[in-house]
């Protein structure tokens, strides 16, 4: 967050050199931080995005079952309502499902999978739309029409009609026997690719103003190779609007996986993130047993707009004139 | 302005022929063709014939013509799951999604510009904000979450509406089925088109509340005032018309991925529409629906595109100026 946007990474920058304040004085003094501490609702996003991730990431130590161990969960605990309810287990917080399974668990152990596809989508979409983004924009030329023209036909179609597409082609290629070996692979290939226009589109901006500053200049000059510039250079000094993208676009790759999932061509039931525990609930709405597919749908909706929220405000405190 | 015309034209084909190779290409190379069409047992003799006759050994270039015009026929080939033609397979499905599709618009609109409004004029209420809140919940949350929740509230606890299917339909001459005339039909449409159109909804009102508070800090507005003239025409009659331009372009373009996001309602609603029909191609790998309802909705999207760019043009002078220079 410190080299978040141009000015910010030159203050850093100047400060290293005459007196370096520690970095929890930057950070208190920084305006960012101002506009966190005023704003309620940042700050309680901020809580249940850092309480989300850290529950998922330690999800075996917490969790009260492992949902995927078979010698564990019996099928004689199937279907158990929440605990509050008449006939509910006190070992089972939250239920049960189909196949005696906890919910809770499967939900925290869903969360990890989840969390763990958005997050390497959108570092796949970064590292695509960013690359292709500095090649267009200091390339120009044909690279650059080309790039940008691809760019221009994929924003005509939603994002999740591209990540099915990809999918269904995916599929297709890799045949069904090893599909399932690859589905991760798949997920990320697919929604991350639905998502690089918008890195490459801000990075070629960034970089078209950035070509023309003088240390471009002075390192063409001294005869540095273009690769070398683009990504030691120029690509330092474009990268804060680009992560202000990802902190948003972390909420829409989490619910891309999350419908993929719950179209059934995504994370299989095996290994269930969200989507999938909500796809597997939906089949028992009608017969009662609502707990199995409402709780993890709670938890994906907090979790996603926690996500949203803070990316929403992270934009508005780095962008001050949409203020 | 026919320059401006003729010039998106060339765009909108140039985008079209795109989505065509992309779309042949995976017809021909993504799996075997032949090998979808015949039985383990078939000889390589006879595949190699079959090959020939499909006119699979001919150059690509000449087979990708042959694609484009069959699909200018409406031609894309048998369907790899259910052996019928996949014009056919699309055209009885078609129905369905475009009357969802354009209640889900008209939700959005009946909806949202009232809201938007509402939310523009009296900036501070409770209401207003309430108002934000659901917008910011319908931004955030996914369809398919959304659809389930009202099915689990309307549908299961309430019983108030069916949660699946499209109820009773008419057939009108044998080629368009409506679920508008009958009860049973009209009431499977409402939490499809809610669901469906409320992202939309919650753009519109965003998009109406940015416009108004916009407008209404204008010297006209204030000069309406200044004229004495009731709030109600000075609201609707001045602030209200000039937003207008901006919400049809954006409802517009919204037609177009409202029809797309159609495949998750559909799922989640089991409505017998086109988005269902290409999801259940992605589980089974029907290429050659797949590639046919990639040029569908890639070309809706076109037309849909171009003919909101001329209304623009022809709604707003000033952009006529700028488009010619440009």
């Amino acid at each position: 967050m410190t080299y978040a946007t141009d000015q910010e990474s030159k203050t850093a920058a100047g400060a290293q050199d005459d007196m370096r304040p520690g970095l929890a004085r930057r950070i208190a003094d920084s305006d960012i931080w101002y506009s966190f501490t005023r704003s309620p609702l940042t700050m309680i996003s901020a809580a249940v995005t850092i309480v989300f991730m850290l529950s998922a990431l330690f999800a075996p130590l917490i969790a009260p079952h492992n949902p995927f161990d078979p010698a564990t969960i019996s099928i004689m605990d199937s279907f158990y309502p929440p605990a509050w309810e008449a006939d509910g287990d006190p070992r089972f917080l939250l239920g049960t499902d189909d196949q005696g399974r906890d919910v809770l668990s499967a939900i925290l152990y869903g969360m990890r999978i989840s969390l763990a596809v958005g997050f390497a989508s959108v570092i796949f979409a970064l590292v695509v739309g960013v690359t292709l983004g500095l090649l267009a924009g200091y390339l120009g030329g044909w690279v650059d029409s080309v790039i940008m023209r691809i760019a221009d036909v994929q924003l005509t179609f939603p994002a999740i009609l591209i990540a099915l597409l990809i999918n269904g082609v995916a599929r297709a290629m890799a045949g069904p026997q090893s599909y399932d070996k690859v589905v991760f692979a798949v997920l990320v290939l697919s929604i991350g690719l639905s998502f690089w226009v918008q890195y490459a589109r801000t990075v070629r901006g960034s970089v078209l103003v950035e070509a023309n500053k003088e240390y471009v200049l002075a390192a063409r000059l001294i005869g540095l190779r273009p690769l070398t510039i683009m990504f030691k250079h120029v690509l330092p000094n474009v990268l804060g609007p680009v992560l202000v993208i990802a902190t948003i676009n972390l909420a829409l790759a989490i619910i891309t996986e999350a419908t993929l999932s719950f179209l059934g061509v995504g994370v299989p039931p095996t290994e269930p993130s969200l989507g999938t525990l909500i796809r597997i609930g939906n089949d028992f709405l009608f017969s009662g047993e609502w707990w199995i597919t409402i709780f993890p749908g709670i938890a994906l909706a907090v979790l996603a707009l926690a996500v949203n929220l803070l990316g929403d405000w992270l934009r508005d405190a780095l962008n001050p004139k949409l203020r | 302005m026919i320059a401006f015309a003729i010039r998106r034209l060339f765009q909108a084909l140039g985008v079209m022929i795109v989505v065509a190779l992309i779309s042949f290409m995976m017809f021909r190379f993504v799996g075997d063709p032949v090998n979808q069409l015949v039985g383990v047992d078939t000889s390589p003799a006879q595949r190699e014939a079959l090959r020939q006759a499909l006119g699979l050994n001919d150059p690509v270039l000449l087979q990708f013509a042959r694609f484009v015009a069959k699909a200018a026929q409406f031609d894309f080939g048998i369907s790899y799951q259910f052996k019928q033609p996949v014009a056919s397979l699309i055209a009885s499905r078609l129905p369905a999604t475009l009357e969802l599709s354009f209640m889900s618009a008209l939700f959005a609109l009946a909806v949202g510009v009232p809201m938007g409004v509402y939310t523009g004029l009296y900036r501070n209420t409770l209401l207003a904000r309430a108002f934000l809140a659901i917008s910011l919940i319908g931004v955030s949350l996914p369809t398919f979450l959304i659809g389930i929740l009202l099915i689990f509230i309307v549908s299961v606890n309430l019983g108030w509406l069916p949660s699946f299917g499209r109820g009773d339909v008419v057939s009108i001459g044998g080629v368009w089925t409506t679920g508008l005339l009958t009860k049973s039909g009209l009431q499977s449409l409402v939490l499809p088109s809610i669901t469906l159109g409320l992202f939309q909804m919650t753009l519109i009102m965003r998009l109406v509340r940015g416009e108004m508070m916009e407008v209404l800090r204008t010297d006209y507005i204030k000069f309406a005032r200044a004229r004495g003239l009731s709030r109600r025409a000075i609201n609707f009659g001045h602030a209200l018309k000039n937003t207008l331009v901006p919400v049809i372009t954006i409802t517009g373009l919204q037609l177009g991925s409202i029809i797309a996001f159609a495949v998750i309602t559909e799922t989640v609603f089991q409505w017998p529409g086109m988005g269902l029909l290409f999801l259940q191609a992605v589980q089974n790998v029907d290429i050659p629906i797949m590639a046919a309802y990639l040029l569908l909705i890639a070309f809706l999207f076109v037309v849909i595109n171009f003919i909101v760019d001329l209304l623009y043009v022809a709604v707003d002078p000033r952009i006529r100026l700028d488009g010619a220079a440009r």
